[in-house]
């Protein structure tokens, strides 16, 4: 299964790497929402700056879409899904990996987004340990919900339209979580969020075990 | 023998309309296969339904030994599909799309190497990413994608279409080998006279199923 995982995984983020979807275009869209939110609350500071943890979940979370779609375009042309199903390769390492690109590309996305909040938004970053935990839980949260309805959505025709729909209320834990420990972390009482990140710790173990098991019923059936 | 593939009144059904309707077939290890018969008649679902693509509703399927209802993903390892897309990444290059088709199977690097070279496609276009590719060079790629996985069951859908004449040629000696190195071949085809010269043996397909007339003998040329 992990060696399965590493192979899907390479091959998605060499494809990112090659076409420059992710550097080209998902993070500029990210920034921009960074600073679109900006405009459209207030230049002062004060407001942003109290903010900051939601915006930053928001902008990760519109992300996160365009991540996951990319991930299941790449499937859909050539009928590359039908190749992947056909490879051999453990439905359940197929899941890991294409989990395990998207994290890795909203990690680098996150720590691009905290440079823009901290510059933005005047942010603090003072609880360093429960802002990185925080992320990690949230991530691998994201990634994991996000291929599991995104391999549902991929068979679809309306797939764009839908995806968010699926997507969005579902993960809606997540950004309450994250915001949350995030705004206790940034306000130096990091005591006060580590609920919220065993709150998160559960969501993705809960989605990480579900796309383990369930993810070779979904590719071969929707 | 066993025979490496087994249809016991197989239907398939595609939505409600019986796209296999009660195919009995044996193809023994060593044979090609020459699955001929008009449009709609059911050659690709046959072939696909040999690689576990399409569900069986009812009757009996066994692909190299195993019911590909209970052992599907090993089946898939050993068989390898050129069906009519080629499944094949637009943003990687020749040579990994090569790697991920052998690497899925279990094979080697060296493998991907080794169908480069007898495609043709080493040297310059090794390094070039698939989506510049002219579309006989894209089928090239394909085929040489399923030399890569060193299948023991070839499915071969229209295999001749889009190839230039060397590249015919060169598909008709892949077949040859395959067949005297002990593989087992299964050609669904318009193209009668040439992929009938490859088949030891010729069904014929209409509605569904496979009429017993019109079964040819020949003997595979080295």
């Amino acid at each position: 299964m992990w060696r399965d995982a590493l192979l899907v995984a390479a091959k998605d983020l060499r494809v990112e790497a090659r076409s420059r979807v992710a550097t080209n275009q998902v993070a500029p869209f990210a920034a921009l929402v960074l600073v679109l939110f900006a405009f459209a609350l207030d230049p002062d500071r004060g407001v942003l700056g109290r903010a900051a943890a939601g915006l930053f979940w928001l902008a990760v979370l519109f992300s996160a879409l365009l991540a996951v779609q990319r991930s299941f375009a790449l499937e859909a042309h050539d009928d590359a899904r039908d190749g992947l199903r056909l490879s051999g390769l453990d439905p359940a390492g197929i899941f890991l990996g294409k989990a395990g690109a998207v994290a890795a590309q909203l990690a680098v996305l996150e720590l691009l987004l905290t440079g823009g909040i901290a510059v933005l938004y005047g942010s603090d970053l003072r609880g360093a340990v429960i802002l990185a935990v925080t992320a990690v839980a949230a991530t691998v949260g994201l990634a994991a919900a996000g291929t599991v309805y995104g391999v549902i959505a991929a068979g679809l025709r309306v797939r764009e339209t839908l995806l968010p729909l699926l997507i969005l209320p579902v993960v809606a834990p997540v950004l309450l979580a994250a915001t949350k420990a995030w705004d206790a972390g940034l306000s130096g009482a990091s005591g006060e969020g580590w609920p919220w990140v065993r709150l998160l710790a559960v969501f993705a173990t809960v989605y990480v075990g579900f796309g383990v098991l369930a993810f070779g019923a979904l590719l071969e059936e929707t | 023998m066993d025979p490496v593939v087994r249809f016991r009144s197989a239907v398939s059904l595609l939505g409600r309309f019986p796209a296999l309707a009660g195919v009995d077939l044996d193809v023994a290890r060593g044979e090609a296969v020459l699955v001929q018969g008009p449009n709609g008649a059911g050659k690709t679902t046959l072939l696909r339904a040999c690689a576990g693509l399409v569900g069986i509703a009812s009757g009996e399927v066994e692909v190299l030994g195993c019911d590909l209802r209970r052992h599907r993903r090993a089946v898939r390892r050993r068989v390898g599909l050129l069906g009519h897309a080629g499944f094949l990444y637009d943003d990687l290059t020749v040579l990994d799309n090569l790697r991920f088709s052998a690497r899925a199977a279990g094979r080697a690097d060296g493998d991907a190497r080794g169908a480069l070279a007898r495609l043709g496609l080493d040297g310059r276009l090794a390094d070039v990413v698939v989506a510049k590719l002219s579309a006989g060079q894209r089928r090239r790629v394909a085929i040489a994608a399923v030399v890569a996985r060193r299948p023991e069951l070839w499915l071969l859908d229209e295999p001749h279409a889009g190839l230039d004449s060397a590249g015919r040629d060169l598909l008709d000696s892949l077949v040859r080998e395959a067949v005297l190195a002990g593989g087992t071949v299964l050609i669904a085809s318009h193209e009668v006279e040439r992929a009938g010269a490859l088949a030891s043996r010729t069904v014929t397909m209409a509605g569904g199923r496979i009429h017993p007339a019109a079964v040819r003998e020949a003997a595979v040329v080295a």
